[in-house]
């Protein structure tokens, strides 16, 4: 019985975990930025203000880019925020 | 005595068979049972989403091994390996997900099961589909699964990519090449284009005295100035295009000939690629998910078929509004179906998505371009997000080229090890 409902209690924890419903936009991210050592930077590697300030600045042109400027039009600065948050909360998981 | 112990035994062994039957079945009913049908881009990341979120996961695919289809145009270039292209499930059945290799040929959608070729029957609480496409053999005169043969479409990547990159390599220097292109929509609108131009490179640098013959069944494409740019700074002479106002819609095909026939005229070729126009796989047809364009509707909040209740299509077979059919984009839709359907399954209200996507296309060795897009629900679609996206800028230097087109290996193996790797 015991077992059994470790059983359950194991099943129901990602399903609670998941309730943290991503970000709009945000699980879109992994796409191209993941795995550590590419051209392309892990953001799991990057703390949420970076994140949040390189997105501003590729929104405004301020920062050098080839396709993050497109991207970043297409997000406010609440929406990149958020994410930053997420991406940046993730990096703490096992 | 005796019996006494024998009905203890007996008793025992009721107990024992009680626990291992009953409690899967209790398991189940905690975690629902979400089936994926198809292991491509879409598919595997969406199974890995879902088992990520807590569902079982049934992952049904009809190949052992995946071969992917971005890339594999540098394999008919003759500059990669399709070893590199070629993914197995391993990595998915060790995180826990149940990976089913058969072909699935029906759905009840009343009674939510999916029916194998092998005749097994397997229940689900909702269904993904994620099939790609399908050729269309019955939409072009001439072209057949015979004629596949002599004209490769390697537009599903493996056998066929090899093939057409076979008869590259055999024909003669001098040699006319022909591609056939179709009218929208089908899987990944600017491979073609990026075909034709490592084609074209590859004629430049070891067959220089042929030449390639682009025949295009309309005026406008993805990346087009871009593309055009290159090939009259890099391919001039070597790469002709002929789009559907000066006659280049084919018509019809004539393998025995290796003939290619135009509204306009006959183009005879020692290679002939034809890139026939496609449909949803087939599976989405049986589900009743496919609508009379042979792609199917979707909901673009929760990604489920307009048709068909607790189905959901992600990917190339669906018909994902201003989102094009390649695989970052069924990347992007396969992790927010999975956020769908678990909130769904647990009774709540779907997230509505933003969506990314970016293709890039390799021109030349170390020639990168990209089209770029952010995509939400507007209008019962996935709609442009205004003032957003749009393809690299018409002049840039050739460092800014050279790191695009490392950016597209980087995404390669990102988004690779996403859906196929151990991590």
């Amino acid at each position: 019985m015991t077992r059994f409902l470790t059983a359950a209690v194991f099943c129901l924890l990602p399903f609670l975990a998941s309730a943290q419903v991503a970000p709009p936009g945000a699980e879109s991210c992994g796409g191209c930025h993941g795995v550590p050592g590419t051209a392309l930077p892990a953001l799991s590697q990057l703390k949420s203000d970076q994140i949040a300030i390189a997105m501003a600045d590729f929104r405004k042109g301020a920062r050098e880019a080839t396709v993050m400027d497109r991207i970043a039009k297409g997000f406010s600065e609440p929406e990149t925020e958020a994410i930053a948050k997420w991406l940046a909360a993730r990096e703490h998981r096992p | 005595m005796t019996v006494s112990i024998n009905r203890r035994k007996a008793i025992a062994g009721i107990a024992a068979s009680t626990t291992t039957l009953f409690a899967p079945a209790v398991l189940a009913q905690t975690k629902p049972r979400v089936i994926v049908i198809g292991g491509g881009f879409g598919g595997a990341s969406c199974a890995r989403a879902l088992h990520a979120g807590g569902m079982a996961v049934t992952l049904i695919e009809a190949d052992a091994r995946y071969v992917a289809c971005p890339f594999s145009n540098l394999v008919i270039h003759g500059s990669r390996d399709i070893g590199l292209q070629t993914f197995g499930y391993e990595g998915l059945r060790k995180s826990g997900i149940d990976i089913v290799i058969g072909r699935a040929t029906t759905v009840d959608t009343d009674r939510k099961n999916v029916g194998l070729a092998d005749g097994k029957t397997l229940a689900y609480d909702r269904l993904v589909l994620a099939p790609g496409i399908d050729i269309r053999f019955d939409a072009l005169p001439g072209y057949s699964e015979a004629a596949q043969e002599i004209m490769p479409h390697a537009w599903k990547a493996g056998t066929q990519t090899l093939r057409l990159r076979r008869q590259l390599e055999a024909m003669d220097d001098g040699g006319t090449v022909i591609m056939s292109i179709p009218a929208n929509p089908y899987r990944c609108p600017p491979g073609p284009y990026e075909r034709a131009s490592l084609i074209a490179h590859y004629l430049k640098t070891s067959k220089p005295k042929s030449k390639l013959i682009v025949l295009d069944a309309k005026d406008t494409f993805s990346k087009q100035r871009l593309f055009q740019n290159a090939w009259k700074e890099m391919y001039d002479g070597i790469l002709e295009y002929v789009p559907l106002a000066s006659g280049g819609k084919t018509t019809e095909v004539i393998p025995a000939e290796m003939t290619v026939v135009t509204e306009f005229a006959r183009h005879k070729g020692a290679v002939v690629n034809v890139i026939p126009p496609q449909r949803a796989g087939a599976i989405a047809a049986a589900a009743g998910v496919a609508d009379r364009s042979g792609w199917c509707p979707i909901n673009p909040v929760t990604l489920e078929s307009q048709l068909k209740p607790s189905v959901h299509v992600i990917g190339d077979a669906s018909i994902a509004g201003a989102m094009p059919k390649s695989a970052f984009a069924a990347n992007a839709q396969a992790k927010h179906c999975a956020a769908a359907v678990v909130a769904l399954l647990g009774g709540e209200t779907s997230p509505s998505p933003k969506l990314i996507n970016t293709c890039y296309s390799i021109v030349a060795p170390d020639y990168g371009i990209s089209v770029a897009g952010v995509y939400q629900p507007a209008n019962g679609i996935l709609a442009d997000v205004p003032n957003s996206g749009g393809a690299s800028p018409v002049n840039a230097s050739a460092a800014f080229r050279a790191q695009e087109a490392a950016y597209a290996d980087a995404w390669f193996t990102t988004i690779t090890a996403y859906a196929f790797g151990n991590a």
